[in-house]
């Protein structure tokens, strides 16, 4: 009869960290079905293309670094980075953005940092910000959403077969199929009003697409919440603070600044609320940390869309906030029982 | 006004606030004595046991106020270095072996019915903790003994032993839980993996016997 | 009804209470052996009233408490005591304790006992000691001596007693049964209790899962004359806690580093309320309890009441093990309970639950992942602490960081382990943590006591000097004053008539050697500047020839002087110094002769003629004592001897051959040559014996005045019997090595034994006689 011998607990919730990537993983499915609805088959080769790239990237450090390779790439963490990387991505990116994309997402801003859990910086976010200021323009070429297409000139999204062509070839997007997001319209709007701008662009008057494809990952953060994820604190502050600082805005002069739906169904903001600032390794832990980390990035990315010089900002709020995550922690953390206060800080007692 | 005056004006007012501040703080985080000393004193395990080649705790901490190395204790261990390290904001070195390794505690214990009644380790002893008189049985104070050896040396017919502490039950700890993934061998080094096969071998073989037992 | 608060966090495993609750109450069999740990309760072990082979009645109390914060021991049935030896305990350590193994007799015969008729005529002082005597400590989980809690001081005003009847760990369900079976007996308890401490209200906590124990509980409490509330909380792990249970029920909290009872507030386990009872109406002391028998290893699963102190295995047996199955053995519940490695580790007064499992049942945890952070283990702390923090400070051994981050308030419920992604064992990391920041603060204060006595010891040194400076300084004085006195009264013969001529002569030894120094370095000077080739060495050959003259000078004047002065004979003592020294000094240089040699130095020829000097001196010297010693009249001295002196002799004598043999050991092992080792170990043991039988000798002509004396008489049987044992240790392992000393071992052994048979017989005798004396 051979007796363990080990610490309580003996029980144990059924659990696995891959397990809560798996789950993310299937919440943001939604989303990229709309995307790939709206704009052809682009952002499905994108994911799958990063997908495999982040698995062999993973697989080669982890080979370096001398541990077992399938008890890492079984917790889902690079396939996740990859999935947001690649939902972030306009549809039709070369494959060498997406490489160097991914290369520095797993190799450097995850791996060096010591792997998952370790790394300070959401990893797709940083490879978003490296590729936005490395390579423009190639990371404004957004395609147009099916809607927007003027079929009677025979433009159409790309086949299965030119996507590739375009992804991994020589082959461009062609003009008449590229269009700028609404972001960008807005952004670039001028000392047009409001309302004139409205009137001016079909764009603005067709946003069904990225209306459609926000709800989509909306359901998904949704779906997460249900499962108990991660609790609502950082998307709910983050959204809210959002609505309320674009409502402020919009309300004073409604001219100059876009209403707060606009802000909140486009871009990347609901992505960002429910897959990116939640990313717990990287965000604040404490309940109320994490109001103040989600509402935080809400006012960052409105200051950015508004007054910086990127038309969207959750990679630089989300990167920005995450600097400052362990020092909410430090400072938010919760009153233990018998305690008058909490305490503050890392000073000695 | 002369623009002069009034930069010589804003310069001397501004002296003076800066002077009445620094005065209260000289005042108000007044720094009594030198208590570095005193801080790397407390770190020290008081054993006294001179291996440090410092006759005693205090005069080594006052020698590595003045620059001594930190890494002379083997009775303070890795655990005082990095203590020490961290108090003086230096590098944590590693212990240096040309004043001994890290032991396991331990007490002296006089075997007494050999022990001849010399006084020698009573004179050794830096912190009284042996009780006897001149031709009479000396013996041990275990809870005050720092377990320095110090009187070991000095006995004259070898009746004093260290005997290492051992764990009781209300010693006991729980040890820190092996590193991440028990399949990492590399992780851990060579000689460490090595060990741990041993250990479990070891594991294997007490339950076989236990079985057997039963 | 009253109001019931929440702490934050918790979790709600499977409970697995039903298991255990398809069969009635049962008495377990009693089992063939009951070994009862002197330590089942915080606080230091029981002291031992019993010996080996006493006879004792059921509910005899056999170890009294050590100190105020201990605990009685009752033998939980009648029989004889086998053992009082260490054994397998339950503790997580795993490590043997203190036992005292009684072999029951079946007939199972009660010590004579009485319940008290009305408690409340008692003294508040009467009752506690009461209850301290029947041992009763905390059946719930840590075992403090209930008797203490119940017996407060008068400045500690209780308005709120707390009955715990929570049960939230999954499986047990030991309090259950208890509330369900005897409710009365638990509030026949609570009225003790209350008599005790005088709370204004009593609160019964059960958790919602157990309606049946809460009804039994209610209708109970109906019949009693106090207002007692039955509360039920929500189900939820871990509201049995102390502090959690404080907090649901009354919404306040225990502050930090306080106790329950510094605000107002006594919580007590259901069982140790049912305890009291017996032990204050019926005057039976803790010897049994009711203990859950659990898991999917037992064929039998239920409830047992079983007496302190039987083994695990049989209960095991009785509730039909299978043994192929059982994995992991755990006393407690699967949240905090330990495992056992042992099944014959008995039941003690905190064991409420024993989980035979099987790997299904609790499967060996997945290796642990890298923490993500999740934030899952904060969400659950029912304590508010931040577990993922504490567990990087843990790991980094950063513990006073894990200090401030609050780790000492960790009740270790391991709720956090439970929902852990990534199956980190956080408690035990806790664990480890506390365990190290107890041990440096036990350090700490080591530390500080020993650094206290180190200084006490400076300062009595230096004041020790000081009084001896001050009385030389005295005695100098008065000297001194004398001298004067004595110059007036002879002013004329001030000049010193006659040099002291010892004094001259070591007066003129200095100067020769001083002489002998200076022209040493005048030809050194020499030579180096010969080798330099530097040109004035004619003037250094001057200074040379100038020191040699003083030197021989010196060294005539020497020789003269002491011609005229024979020196006095040398004393003893100082034959035996300058043989020492002289013995010292050829040792130095053998050493720095071998030095030299292997490193081939070319001042080793030096050496060795200087080796051959000192050799010669060191003979002679030696021969000088040795003269010396034979015309000292050894038979007056020898009878001056202190027969202490000889036995110091003695065992200096047996530590140098003990040295001299584990050298020549070593030697021999190592292959090397060690005739002139083995020539030395026997002429040590020549003169260790001689030594010895001088000792014998004295020892006999010593007059034995006062016949035998008991002591030494006893040491000498205490020590053949240690002799025995470390022997018959040395034989066992040498024939478990199979190694030829086994033979010669046993031998000696045999000896030993003989001895020691005489030293137990003289003692006995001796026994006799001093009692004889006495009664005379």
């Amino acid at each position: 009869m051979a007796l363990l011998h080990i610490s309580s607990p003996h029980a144990h919730k059924a659990g696995h960290a891959g397990n809560l990537m798996r789950q993310v993983i299937i919440a943001a499915l939604p989303g990229l079905a709309a995307l790939c609805y709206y704009f052809g088959w682009g952002p499905l080769i994108n994911v799958l293309l990063a997908s495999v790239l982040a698995l062999l990237f993973e697989a080669a450090v982890i080979k370096l670094r001398r541990r077992p390779i399938g008890f890492y790439l079984g917790d889902y963490s690079a396939i996740l980075t990859a999935l947001l990387l690649a939902l972030a991505l306009p549809p039709y990116i070369p494959w060498w953005t997406t490489t160097i994309g991914i290369f520095f997402a797993i190799v450097i801003a995850k791996q060096l940092y010591g792997g998952l859990g370790q790394n300070p910086f959401n990893p797709a976010m940083i490879a978003y910000a490296l590729l936005l200021i490395s390579f423009p323009v190639e990371m404004t070429r957004w395609s147009a959403p099916f809607t927007l297409i003027d079929g009677t000139s025979g433009a159409a999204l790309p086949s299965f077969g030119d996507a590739l062509a375009i992804i991994f070839g020589q082959a461009q997007l062609p003009d008449a199929v590229t269009m700028a997001t609404p972001l960008e319209v807005f952004k670039h709007k001028g000392a047009v009003t409001t309302e004139e701008l409205w009137s001016q662009s079909a764009l603005l008057n067709g946003l069904e697409p990225w209306q459609g494809i926000s709800l989509a990952y909306l359901a998904g953060g949704i779906y997460l919440l249900i499962r108990k994820v991660y609790t609502w604190h950082i998307p709910g502050a983050m959204l809210f603070s959002l609505f309320m600082i674009s409502g402020f805005f919009y309300g004073s002069d409604p001219s100059n600044y876009a209403p707060p739906l606009f802000h909140l169904t486009l871009g990347a903001t609901m992505l960002g609320a429910f897959f990116i600032a939640t990313d717990p390794v990287t965000a604040a832990t404490s309940n109320k940390g994490k109001l103040i980390y989600g509402a935080s990035i809400g006012i960052l990315v409105y200051l950015i869309r508004n007054w910086g010089n990127y038309p969207d900002a959750i990679a630089f709020a989300i990167l920005l906030m995450n600097l400052t995550a362990p020092f909410l922690d430090y400072y938010t953390r919760p009153r233990t029982y018998g305690h008058k206060q909490a305490q503050r800080g890392i000073g000695r007692k | 006004m002369d623009p002069i005056l009034i930069a010589v004006l804003v310069l001397l007012a501004v002296s003076l606030i800066f002077g009445a501040l620094l005065g209260f703080a000289s005042i108000k985080f007044k720094v009594e004595g030198n208590p570095i000393v005193e801080q790397i004193d407390s770190l020290l395990p008081q054993t006294q046991c001179g291996q440090c080649s410092y006759p005693g705790c205090r005069p080594y901490a006052e020698a590595i106020a003045n620059g001594e190395a930190i890494n002379k204790c083997p009775p303070g261990g890795e655990s005082t270095i990095a203590a020490l390290a961290d108090l003086l904001d230096v590098e944590a070195l590693p212990l240096d072996a040309e004043h001994g390794e890290e032991q396991i505690k331990s007490v002296a214990y006089i075997r007494e019915d050999e022990c001849i009644g010399c006084t020698k380790c009573i004179q050794a002893c830096p912190v009284d903790a042996i009780l006897g008189a001149a031709k009479q049985m000396h013996t041990v104070i275990t809870s005050e003994c720092t377990g320095c050896d110090l009187c070991v040396e000095p006995c004259p017919v070898d009746c004093i032993d260290m005997i290492p502490i051992e764990t009781s039950l209300v010693t006991w700890t729980w040890a820190q839980p092996q590193p991440g993934v028990q399949l990492i061998a590399t992780d851990r080094g060579r000689n460490l993996a090595i060990e741990t096969q041993r250990h479990q071998h070891q594991l294997e073989d007490d339950r076989n016997n236990k079985g057997d037992a039963a | 009804m009253s109001r019931i608060w929440s702490f934050h966090g918790g979790i709600h495993p499977p409970e697995n209470k039903r298991q255990s609750l398809q069969r009635p109450l049962e008495r377990a069999p009693l089992p063939a052996q009951l070994i009862l740990p002197l330590q089942q309760h915080i606080g230091a072990p029981a002291t031992p009233l019993v010996e080996v082979g006493d006879k004792v009645l059921k509910g005899q109390a056999i170890a009294e408490p050590t100190g105020h914060v201990s605990v009685y021991l009752h033998a939980p049935t009648s029989g004889t005591v086998s053992a009082i030896d260490c054994y397998p305990v339950p503790h997580p350590s795993g490590m043997d304790g203190l036992c005292i193994v009684i072999e029951p007799d079946g007939q199972e015969q009660w010590i004579e006992h009485q319940g008290v008729d009305d408690f409340r005529s008692l003294e508040k002082a009467e009752l506690a000691t009461l209850i301290r005597h029947a041992g009763i400590s905390g059946m719930g989980g840590a075992g403090f001596p209930t008797e203490i809690k119940l017996h407060l001081s008068d400045d500690h005003i209780v308005n709120t007693l707390i009955i715990n009847g929570v049960e939230c760990e999954p499986y047990i369900t030991a309090d259950d049964t208890l509330m369900r079976e005897r409710a009365e007996d638990i509030i026949g308890g609570i009225e003790i209790a209350a008599h005790l401490i005088k709370p204004t209200h009593c609160l019964i906590g059960i958790e919602d899962n157990k309606p049946e124990a809460a009804m039994a509980l209610t209708r109970a409490a109906r019949n009693s004359e106090l207002d007692i509330e039955v509360v039920v909380v929500p189900t939820k792990y871990p509201s049995g806690g102390e502090k959690q249970l404080i907090k649901l029920l009354t919404g306040v909290e225990v502050p930090f580093g306080r106790l329950p009872a510094d605000i107002g507030i006594v919580v007590q386990n259901v069982s140790t309320m049912a305890a009291i009872y017996r032990a204050v109406h019926h005057g039976e002391p803790l010897i049994s309890r009711i203990t859950t028998l659990t898991g999917d290893a037992l064929a039998n699963p239920g409830n047992v009441e079983v007496l302190i102190g039987t083994p695990i295995s049989e209960l095991l047996a009785y509730a039909g093990a299978d043994s192929q199955r059982l994995n992991r053995l755990v006393m407690g519940g699967p949240m905090m309970g330990y495992t056992l490695n042992d099944p014959q580790i008995p039941v003690i007064k905190t064991s409420n639950c024993i989980i035979a499992a099987t790997a299904e049942e609790f499967p060996e945890a997945a290796p642990a992942q890298d923490c993500i952070r999740c934030g899952h283990c904060e969400q659950v702390c029912p304590v508010g602490l931040l577990p993922q923090q504490l567990h990087w400070f843990a790991k980094g051994k950063e513990f006073d960081k894990a200090l401030s981050h609050n780790l000492m308030d960790c009740i270790e419920c391991g709720a956090c382990s439970y929902v852990c992604l990534s199956n980190i064992p956080l408690v035990q990391y806790y664990r480890f943590a506390k365990g190290e920041i107890r041990r440096e603060q036990f350090d700490q204060r080591n530390a500080e006591q020993a650094r206290i006595r180190f200084e006490a010891r400076q300062q009595r040194l230096e004041r020790e000097k000081q009084e001896k400076a001050d009385k030389r300084k005295a005695r100098a004085e008065t000297a001194s004053r004398a001298q004067t006195a004595r110059k007036a009264l002879t002013p004329a013969d001030s000049q010193p008539a006659t040099v002291d001529p010892q004094a001259q002569l070591k007066l003129l030894k200095t100067a020769a050697a001083v002489a002998r120094t200076k022209l040493k370095k005048a030809d050194k000077a020499l030579v180096q500047a010969q080798t330099d080739g530097v040109d004035d060495l004619a003037e250094l050959q001057a200074a040379i020839d100038g020191a040699k003259a003083k030197a021989e000078q010196s060294q005539q004047a020497l020789e003269q002087a002491e011609q005229q002065n024979p020196a006095p004979p040398p004393t003893l003592a100082e034959l035996k110094i300058a043989a020492a020294t002289a013995r010292t000094k050829v040792n130095k240089t053998e050493k720095a002769l071998a030095d030299a040699e292997t490193k081939g130095v070319p001042s080793a020829d030096k050496l060795r003629s200087s080796l051959e000097g000192l050799r010669a001196k060191a003979d002679a010297a030696q021969l000088a004592l040795e003269q010396a010693e034979a015309n000292t009249a050894p038979p007056a001295a020898a009878e001056e001897m202190d027969i202490k002196q000889l036995k110091t002799a003695a065992s200096i004598a047996r530590t140098k051959l003990k040295k001299a043999q584990k050298t020549l050991q070593a030697a021999q092992e190592a292959g090397e040559d060690s005739a002139s080792l083995q020539q030395q170990v026997d002429q040590l043991s020549q003169q260790s014996d001689t030594a010895q039988q001088a000792f014998a000798a004295a020892e006999a002509a010593q007059p034995k005045s006062t016949g035998p004396d008991l002591k030494a008489l006893k040491s000498a049987a205490a020590i053949a019997r240690t002799k025995i044992k470390k022997t018959e240790k040395a034989l066992a392992d040498a024939q478990q090595k199979g190694l030829a000393s086994a033979t010669a071992l046993a031998a000696g052994l045999e000896k030993l034994k003989t001895k020691a048979q005489h030293a137990e017989q003289a003692l006995a005798d001796a026994k006799q006689l001093a009692n004889t004396e006495t009664v005379d």
